[in-house]
């Protein structure tokens, strides 16, 4: 690790629901500009950790930092930050009532106060980059799972975030559509976006990801580099689901 | 008033009429109302005492119509803020309209005409100017007399069914707009979140409009069903079509003429409203 202050400070993390522990004592520092990809069984807590870094989820007890910032249960705070963390979701979550250019315009206008010319330019240049300007004025019920998913990379860019969080974003795409996305995660990774990303797209952790997490039950088990990850494993839990999922 | 949009659904059969259709299947119903109603506004144009009697009604269909109208402008939004109370998180909010709502339900709309009209409406405006005549009193003349503005001689027989009637209608509109809004998607409101805008910016740029396109047809349902419950209004002397009838009858004992014009006139309302909500039903779903 260098010297550069942590982005994302995440300490002590405990997040249960009733008797579940979701999260359970998760710390971790992601420096900016890293790719984190967080790994792990389902149940295994990755979501929940990646919702409590935004406050989706009100963490039961523990510390959040974002760029050298506390996170409280404020809520002029946690909007305030949100603003800075882009968020795409496996199931996408665009506005089906409005177009793909005011899916993307919304928040700009509305949160970042811009005009709306100047938030059609960029929602039109995010889109430009995700590789579906044509599409702009398209409904997200006309478009497949792929391109709505790289609209709603694009809604999360037009807002300048600092930190991208990907909720497995890949997993309920039909197999010839991950490609497209996972191209658009890679471009950003290589513009040196920092990213922390739920996903168990093996190519993508090889080709983008700085620092892996595999996670269990809740806990950290493993906190490695992609490298060290598929060559050396340490924990015998990682090395049976990377057996498993690495077989086909 | 929820029995009402079931018995006229197949109405929307008729505007497609398709060629190979059986004579069977036609809704010979629907016909059969049309023919009464043609049937009857022919009487009224030959028979002379029918004729009368539909000229002196026809002067409440004013009333009828401003009351309905005006009534379900403020019961919408009491509806709304009602249904926004349901789902809100905030214990005091949620219990005082679900207390609202289960006030409303639990009580025949006629007792609640004259409820509020005869003891809501005027213990409220009592209330207020007490509340102004002691401001005035400490020396805050000003809000004073902005309290003791209005005052019950002031309030007509017409504000307090059109209050009565949007109070009582609010409720039922709160639980179409809970309903509207929980079928949304739990994902909207997070992504919407998650992109930095408040729980009001959310719901006014992302939930609502969706809730409400959802909810139009039951909204629409529930305006045919106020067209009808404004009848009950002329328990409070307020001179719609229902009390101007009942003068009318009173008067010339004409009670066959007034109360045969009067069926005919709210049938032909809400038949033309009805088949209006049906339209929209089928634009929103043509949409999807």
């Amino acid at each position: 690790m260098t010297e550069q202050k942590p982005i994302i400070v995440v300490k002590d993390l405990y997040k249960y629901f009733g008797e579940i522990k979701a999260v359970d004592g998760v710390s971790l520092n992601i420096e900016k500009g890293k790719v984190l990809v967080v790994i792990g069984p389902s149940g295994s807590g990755k979501s929940t950790l990646l919702r409590c870094i935004n406050h989706l989820e009100d963490p039961t007890s523990g510390e959040i930092w974002i760029d050298g910032e506390k996170l409280t249960r404020a809520a002029k705070q946690i909007n305030e930050i949100r603003a800075e963390i882009g968020m795409v979701f496996q199931l996408f979550n665009l506005f089906p009532h409005l177009s793909v250019l005011e899916n993307v315009t919304l928040a700009q206008k509305v949160i970042r106060g811009r005009s709306q010319d100047e938030a059609k330019q960029t929602a039109l240049e995010k889109l430009k980059r995700v590789g579906i300007p044509e599409k702009a004025d398209a409904f997200p019920s006309n478009l497949s799972g792929g391109q709505q998913q790289r609209v709603a990379i694009a809604r999360a860019l037009a807002m300048d975030p600092k930190i991208m969080l990907f909720d497995e974003p890949t997993s309920a795409l039909d197999p010839e559509m991950i490609k497209e996305v996972l191209d658009v995660m890679l471009d950003l990774a290589q513009e040196g976006m920092t990213m922390v990303c739920v996903s168990h797209e093996m190519g993508f952790v090889r080709s983008a990801a700085d620092e892996v997490v595999f996670m269990d039950f809740g806990k950290v088990v493993e906190h490695t580099t992609p490298e060290g990850l598929f060559n050396n494993p340490q924990n015998d839990r990682t090395k049976l689901f990377l057996s498993q999922i690495l077989e086909h | 008033m929820a029995e009402q949009p079931q018995a006229i659904k197949p109405i929307i059969e008729i505007i497609d009429f398709s060629s190979k259709r059986k004579l069977r299947d036609l809704p010979w119903w629907f016909f059969a109302l049309i023919l009464i109603a043609i049937f009857v506004f022919f009487i009224i144009t030959t028979n002379e005492n029918y004729n009368d009697a539909f000229n002196f009604i026809k002067i409440g269909l004013v009333i009828t119509i401003k009351t309905t109208l005006i009534s379900y402008a403020i019961a919408i939004l009491f509806g709304l803020l009602a249904g926004l109370g349901r789902i809100s998180k905030s214990v005091i909010l949620n219990n005082i309209s679900r207390l609202y709502v289960e006030l409303i339900r639990g009580i025949p709309i006629l007792v609640l005409i004259f409820f509020i009209a005869f003891v809501g409406v005027p213990v409220l405006v009592d209330s207020m100017n007490n509340i102004g005549y002691w401001l005035s009193g400490i020396g805050l003349d000003f809000l004073g007399k902005i309290f003791t503005a209005i005052t019950n001689q002031d309030l007509s027989m017409n504000a307090r069914a059109i209050t009565a009637l949007a109070f009582t209608y609010g409720a039922y509109l709160a639980e179409i707009f809970r309903a509207g809004i929980q079928s949304i998607a739990k994902g909207q409101m997070e992504a919407a979140r998650s992109l930095g805008m408040s729980y009001a910016q959310s719901m006014r740029y992302v939930i609502l409009p969706q809730a409400i396109r959802n909810v139009l047809p039951a909204l629409g349902n529930d305006f045919v069903a106020m067209v009808k419950d404004s009848s009950l209004v002329s328990v409070l002397a307020v001179r719609d079509i229902t009390q101007v009838s009942r003068l009318y009858a009173g008067t010339t004992f004409r009670f066959r003429e007034a109360y045969i014009i009067l069926a005919v006139l709210y049938l032909t309302m809400t038949v033309i409203l009805s088949l209006g909500v049906q339209l929209l039903e089928r634009r929103l779903r043509l949409h999807d």
